[in-house]
């Protein structure tokens, strides 16, 4: 288990490192540059006196070079479109992503899982078909549509919670510690919600038919016959086994979540990862691209990795 | 487990549901390429930029009018031409190089099976999203075409895992050895043998495919980086629809409809071809929209 986790992580290092050159050679090869915009007092030698400073104007490699250089210092470079550098803007963000994504994602788990396994302990009931319906629907949405549903459903037509952002742009700060609290949590409802019930669907789906694999098998049977009741069974016995491919399903999951935080965020004004990485490419902002798409990549290879131990916890035979 | 009756029921529920995706589908087909038939405007025809900018749904509009004053039924029905032709042929190159992709791991075994493996780990780990949203902002404006070949380039990791896994459980048996003890070449058992087997898989994950890549479209779409103006996707009806969908709910809700409507057909059906053509449910794993 210790040697897999190793290689494991290892190999996520490589990974990253891959994602890291794609990305700044990529962001590099496209037309224009962070200075490129339009602008009354941008002359032609104001331009090249700052590329001339960023360093925009050397070769590629040696750009390539400086930058890994000053990575390995801790610097992540300056965001030319925010004024400030990049590791202060990534600061901001990425525990507002982690917040969201990581509450999505154990929801979406805990309601995936559970409603998997109700399925498959009835298969063909009535009740199966109609939860299998409704997650083909859930599974069908896009997500920033079910979003803007969302959005509209909740805080127009029923306005339970506020229309999006963080927190409330005026009060938040005149809040005593449990409004404060309670306003965030107000504000995580609806982007939450939205992640969960889309990612949900998907483990629901997956749950369902690992948990099929599973039941007719011997062991089950086995337990059974021992007399153990058909919740301990069900819950116990064989869920544990049929959760080792819906962790799998974890570490698949991730850059799809991470993607679609992109639509989550932009409809829900969540200034996240998604929405600082979409307008950082959308401005040519070379250092916050570079930045926010290896932070990506880090995500990423961390659920891979979290699985990897989850596996071992529900798997006795991965561990040493 | 499943009583003999209950398959049956089932088979018989399975192969209905067949029809009515497929037949819807057929429709969606046939609404696209009739589109200018059918159309009661032109798609891009700014009416009248005063009295019929942002109107709620009437006799006149059913779906309403936009921003630009144009009639949001129509820009659907037109839209639909635009988003199942980029979904239908970027799923068809996902499909292509990733059953090539496939097949040459799968068959080639051993440590180059290892490495194209490995590198398959890494592709699936960059997020979808945003390497699409890096290249088509990046490049922008990318024409029609780029978009399916950006698309269908980014799309192709689940099908080539599933094509391997599916000729390495082939490539063992009895008629492949007999095939290859016969002298037969190996692209000849790559393609005569091989391939055959697994296109049941195949089949149902192209189709999957192009229900994820629909949705994938619109979100570009929406960010204003997909299908552009005047090939408006039904996705690009939101994003240039200029307001927001809590003035003019009429502009966000029909194409959204019509997303979900056909998405679903091809899931549904996908689900369905996956049950017939593919008993041992090998599931393409984490297609969700965005993978």
């Amino acid at each position: 288990m210790r040697r897999q986790l190793a290689a494991r992580l290892l190999k996520s290092l490589i990974v990253v490192l891959i994602v890291t050159t794609i990305s700044f050679f990529l962001i590099r090869s496209a037309p224009g540059d962070p200075f490129s915009y339009e602008g009354p007092n941008f002359t032609p030698a104001i331009r090249a006196q700052w590329r001339e400073q960023f360093g925009y104007n050397r070769p590629l490699p040696e750009q390539f070079a400086r930058y890994v250089a000053s990575v390995a210092r801790g610097e992540f470079g300056y965001s030319h479109a925010r004024r400030r550098p990049v590791r202060d803007a990534l600061a901001d963000a990425l525990p507002r992503t982690v917040l969201l994504v990581g509450v999505s994602l154990a929801l979406s788990f805990v309601l995936g899982i559970v409603l998997g396994v109700v399925q498959s302990t009835r298969p063909g009931s009535r009740i199966d078909r109609a939860i299998s319906n409704v997650l083909l629907l859930f599974y069908s949405l896009p997500d920033f549509w079910f979003a803007m549903i969302m959005l509209v459903g909740f805080t127009l037509w029923l306005p339970l919670f506020p229309p999006g952002g963080i927190v409330d742009p005026v009060m938040h700060d005149y809040m005593g510690p449990w409004q404060a609290f309670a306003d965030r949590l107000a504000h995580l409802v609806l982007p939450a919600a939205t992640l969960t019930l889309l990612t949900s669907a998907a483990v629901a789906r997956y749950q369902r038919s690992a948990m099929l694999d599973v039941l007719p098998m011997e062991f089950v049977q086995a337990a059974r016959a021992k007399g153990l009741s058909e919740r301990r069974v069900v819950w116990r016995h064989a869920l544990r086994t049929a959760l080792t491919p819906v962790i799998a399903l974890l570490g698949l999951l991730l850059p799809a979540l991470v993607g679609g935080s992109v639509f989550v965020e932009t409809v829900f004004s969540w200034p996240g990862m998604g929405l600082l990485t979409a307008d950082a490419i959308f401005n040519r902002d070379y250092d916050l691209v570079t930045a926010s798409v290896v932070v990506g990549a880090v995500m990423v290879a961390l659920g891979n990795l979290l699985a990897d131990m989850l596996h071992g916890l529900v798997d006795p035979r991965l561990r040493d | 487990m499943l009583s003999g009756e209950q398959t049956l029921a089932g088979r018989f529920g399975t192969h209905h549901t067949v029809r009515v995706a497929g037949a819807l589908i057929v429709l969606l087909c046939v609404v696209a390429v009739l589109a200018p038939v059918i159309a009661p405007y032109s798609p891009a025809a700014q009416l009248d930029i005063v009295a019929l900018k942002n109107t709620p749904p009437s006799r006149a509009h059913p779906f309403g009018t936009d921003w630009f004053s144009r009639d949001v039924l129509s820009r659907v029905i037109f839209g639909a031409r635009v988003s199942l032709s980029v979904a239908g042929l970027s799923a068809l190159l996902s499909t292509t190089v990733g059953t090539a992709y496939g097949l040459a791991a799968g068959y080639a075994g051993g440590r180059v099976e290892q490495m194209m493996m490995h590198l398959l780990d890494a592709l699936l780990s960059i997020p979808r999203v945003l390497l699409l949203v890096a290249v088509l902002a990046l490049w922008q404006p990318v024409p029609l075409p780029g978009l399916v070949l950006v698309l269908g380039l980014t799309g192709w990791y689940g099908v080539s895992r599933i094509v391997r896994a599916e000729v390495r459980n082939a490539s063992s048996r009895e008629y492949v050895l007999a095939a290859r003890a016969l002298g037969a070449s190996n692209v000849r058992v790559v393609l005569r043998h091989l391939l055959p087997n697994v296109a049941g898989p195949i089949i149902v994950a192209t189709t999957l495919g192009v229900a994820n890549v629909i949705v994938l479209e619109a979100g570009l779409s929406f960010l204003g980086v997909g299908a552009r103006e005047p090939n408006a996707s039904w996705g690009t009806i939101f994003f240039t629809g200029g307001s927001s969908p809590t003035d003019t709910w009429w502009v966000a809700l029909f194409p959204g409809v019509a997303i979900v409507v056909t998405v679903l057909a091809f899931n549904v059906l996908g689900d369905a071809l996956r049950d017939i053509l593919d008993p041992r449910q090998l599931h393409s794993i984490g297609s969700r929209s965005s993978d």
